[in-house]
């Protein structure tokens, strides 16, 4: 494992009792590579040896039906609803798990498949509560969409008059409704397979069969992470984030409240799928008219904290670099360099006397804080890592905590009557705003977290066409971000932005001369852990802001920065257990982790649905974003050097941020409740 | 240690308090702890142990076993073998099974629901007798059967179930395979 990088994930992670039958065979054959001819309603296609019927028709452009499939998930084949008719069998096969392993001939809509699945979709309805007027996926759901499609027009088999469960309305970020419940079990793997979180499971069985969690419990009790990827996942309206709009339409029509809002990257690359845009259509400025339209006193920019989030973060990393280096001269963590300790006692007690922070820095690697879906993961999953992860807020709580102070001080404007508000692509927002430390100014520091989907609700109730909105600017004082602010929307984004402003502050030279227009391409892309090696080879003037940290920054001559990149929680694991096992990445300095795939573009409050593809188009709009902007890099950004120069007068990582601006965590354990 | 040695190990479990029981399931944890497939077995002994599955078994089982604790939940709510309630100290099961319920399965349930007083799924006052339903035994040329604990009683009508039940409050194991009367 220590010369070479982790596998990525297998194809499947998923529990046996949960796997498809035939998910194995279908990897074998795959694996053979050989290409066989099939014939599916008449056309003739080639496909690799052990593709699904599914697969073929889709290259085909012809479309079955699916439910419990998902893209990203492992196969099932339990909804049935993709049935179709192959030559020479008996029953009807599921499509999305019939590996094609001889020349058939399939049917994919003869009067049998066609009835058949009417009747699967018969008895959905009959167990499914559909109040389609109230529901939450009332126009975008998988269920109702069938139903019409199929031209199903009355209960053949009756329907659901009275709820048989009680909503769990426990959680901050998610509502679970088993009501609406079809049994699909996407949710189980999302948890389990792509999560790796394993709070949901299909218990008993028959027609008392039900997706819950261990022992029926609350998901407040559970080690639910809140990221939201099972609500993205639900083919109906059983899963939804819980719903904040009517509390922030409240704050609005409340003239005593001066309501803000922040807007992260990532809603403005995926709201205008919401409009019936294709993914990936950048709506930033139109959205900020349609924000002013609904009410919002200011609209400010979640990149401005994000700059901010880089600055105490990027400060961070170096005290902790400095710590661990005075420590071991190779800068590493692992128990061979213990022996070496006694040596170098005598060099620590040489740069002791030049730290600065009142807070002793913790060990490395560093984990990034930005992901709440993340950090509740490692506050359940490996509590004992937990003074890895940076003590910074994630940008959207530092946001809160200085428009709450520095902003309230700078307009006059009472905090008890700010309400703030954060558009966010995020389930887990909704709790990370609720936790009781995010009080800094002794408010809370963000009053309500909104998703995309709701602000989406909300813009189309003001009567607003966001495609067709003319463009307009944030607001000052905090209208000022940069590409690195952008990029935190997607998976390396964080990454990336530390290493523009770090290896920039420290060396003196441009990135430019490193990195073609600044763009850190290691550290891009999909795969689920990334990981690369920066030499610092120069040791440049370093700038005002951060230079009182260090009376003398030589001994960064010469180290090599370690980075990676995971996003997803099954990722994170493979990082963390790597670190466990002493392995490479434990080696590294810096780790960013994103609970979410794809990062936060991916998050469990983007519009629904998602999959590969869609989130590659969303990354693509955020990167040209990136691109777009004049100042690219955090340190550039002049409103937040205004901050520091106004503010935050001790600097990145001193009293005052320390104070507002970094937070603590909560062991919970693996197994609470 | 095979998986038969740890049921016959434990025939008083009843007396003993859940701590020293979970003693007891700390063994079995061990000695299966890298077994494959292990999931079922562990919970089939840990039943015999405690008499049911109680939630902190559960977890512990989860834990040394390193799944998710809903994935166990998600085995024991698939079986009908497993209960996370108390039960009795011996367990009536009627079959329902095709062939037991067109030979008179369901008198044979309404007689034992009457004789007992209890409803499926619950338990005497006595705390001697549990009451369940099964769905096939495997032994559908003797039906109706209906088990009790181990043993299977074939044939069975209405009016045998005193006896058959009486056996089973007198001592509290019989060495009766259930081969009972036959007709």
């Amino acid at each position: 494992m220590s010369d070479k990088l982790l596998p990525h994930g297998h194809p499947t992670r998923a529990p046996a009792s949960q796997r498809g039958r035939t998910a194995e065979v279908l990897e074998h054959a795959k694996a053979l590579g050989k290409q066989i001819e099939v014939m599916i309603d008449g056309r003739a296609i080639t496909v690799p040896l052990g593709a699904t019927i599914l697969e073929a028709a889709q290259q085909l452009g012809i479309r079955i039906p699916t439910l419990c499939y998902h893209e990203d998930l492992c196969l099932a084949g339990v909804c049935r609803i993709c049935v179709v008719e192959v030559e020479g069998q008996r029953t009807l096969q599921a499509s999305c798990s019939y590996p094609i392993t001889a020349p058939i001939h399939v049917k994919t809509h003869t009067p049998a498949v066609r009835k058949a699945r009417r009747h699967i979709l018969d008895l959905m309805l009959a167990s499914h509560y559909g109040e389609c007027y109230t529901c939450a996926r009332n126009g975008n759901c998988e269920l109702q969409s069938l139903a019409e499609e199929y031209g199903v027009d009355y209960f053949r088999f009756g329907r659901m008059e009275k709820p048989r469960y009680e909503i769990d309305l426990s959680s901050h970020a998610l509502v679970r409704d088993m009501n609406k419940c079809i049994l699909c079990r996407r949710c189980v793997r999302t948890c389990i397979d792509l999560q790796e979180v394993g709070v949901l499971e299909a218990i008993d069985r028959g027609n008392r069969i039900k997706i819950t969690t261990f022992g029926d419990k609350p998901l407040s009790d559970v080690v639910c992470i809140n990221c939201g990827q099972c609500i993205n996942r639900c083919p109906t309206g059983a899963l939804r984030a819980n719903d904040n709009t009517d509390e922030v339409w409240q704050a609005i029509d409340d003239p005593t409240k001066h309501v803000v809002i922040q807007t992260a990257p990532s809603p403005r690359a995926g709201i205008g799928e919401c409009f019936g845009l294709p993914p990936g259509q950048p709506m930033t400025f139109r959205m900020n008219t349609a924000l002013r339209y609904c009410g919002f006193d200011k609209v400010f920019d979640t990149n401005f904290a994000a700059d901010l989030t880089i600055l105490e973060e990027g400060t961070e990393l170096l005290l902790r670099l400095k710590a661990a280096l005075a420590n071991d001269e190779c800068g590493m963590m692992n128990d061979e360099s213990k022996s070496r300790h006694s040596e170098q006692s005598q060099l620590q007690n040489i740069h002791k006397s030049s730290f600065i922070n009142h807070h002793s820095p913790g060990p490395l690697p560093q984990f990034t804080s930005c992901s709440p879906g993340w950090v509740k993961f490692a506050e359940h999953f490996y509590p004992e890592y937990l003074d890895h992860i940076s003590s910074c807020k994630s940008p959207q709580q530092m946001f809160g905590a200085l428009l709450k102070t520095y902003y309230a001080e700078k307009t006059g404007v009472d905090p008890k009557d700010i309400v703030t508000v954060a558009l966010m692509p995020c389930s887990a927002k909704k709790f990370e705003c609720n936790r009781p430390e995010m009080c800094a100014s002794g408010f809370k520091d963000i009053d309500y977290g909104l998703t995309t989907r709701e602000l989406a609700k909300m813009i189309r109730e003001v009567g607003v066409d966001l495609p067709n909105m003319n463009k307009t600017d944030f607001d000052e004082p905090f209208g000022t971000a940069t590409g690195s602010g952008v990029i935190f929307g997607t998976t390396g984004g964080v990454m990336e932005s530390a290493i523009r402003t770090v290896l920039e502050l420290v060396t003196g030279k441009k990135i430019e001369s490193l990195f073609d227009y600044a763009e850190v391409k290691p550290v891009r892309g999909f795969e689920g852990i990334r990981y690369a090696e920066l030499p610092i080879t120069e040791v440049g003037p370093v700038p005002a802001i951060i230079s009182h940290l260090f009376k003398d920054w030589n001994w960064l001559k010469g180290v090599t920065l370690k980075v990676a990149v995971a996003h997803g929680t099954a990722n994170a694991k493979l990082v963390m257990e790597d670190i466990k096992a002493g392995g490479k990445l434990s080696e590294c300095h810096f780790i960013e982790f994103m609970a979410c795939p794809g990062g936060c573009l991916g998050g469990g409050g983007q519009p629904i649905p998602t999959s590969p593809e869609i989130r590659a188009a969303r990354a693509k709009a955020i990167y040209d974003e990136d691109r777009s902007y004049t100042i690219r890099k955090s340190h550039e950004n002049p409103a937040l050097l205004q901050v520091y120069a106004d503010f935050l007068t001790d600097g990145p990582c001193g009293h005052r941020s320390h104070e507002l601006l970094h937070t603590h965590y909560t062991p919970r354990g693996k197994y609470i409740a | 240690m095979p998986f038969s040695t740890y049921l016959a190990k434990c025939p008083d479990c009843h007396e003993a308090t859940e701590e020293e029981l979970l003693v007891q399931l700390d063994d079995v944890l061990a000695d299966y702890a890298s077994v494959p497939g292990a999931l079922i077995p562990v919970l089939q002994i840990t039943q015999a142990i405690f008499g049911y599955l109680p939630e902190t078994a559960l977890k512990k089982i989860a834990l040394s076993l390193g799944k998710p604790y809903s994935e166990v939940a998600g085995v024991v709510g698939f079986y009908s073998f497993f209960t996370t309630v108390p039960r009795g100290k011996h367990l009536v099961r009627v079959c329902l099974g095709t062939a037991c319920y067109v030979r008179g399965g369901k008198e044979v349930l309404a007689a034992s629901k009457d004789l007992l007083r209890i409803e499926v799924g619950e338990t005497s006052s006595d705390r001697m007798f549990s009451l369940d339903v099964g769905r096939c035994f495997g032994a559908c040329g003797l039906a109706p059967v209906i088990m009790i604990d181990d043993d299977v009683h074939q044939r069975v009508r209405p009016a045998q179930l005193p006896k058959i039940f009486d056996q089973y409050r007198d001592n509290s194991a019989t060495d009766d395979n259930g081969n009972g009367e036959s007709d």
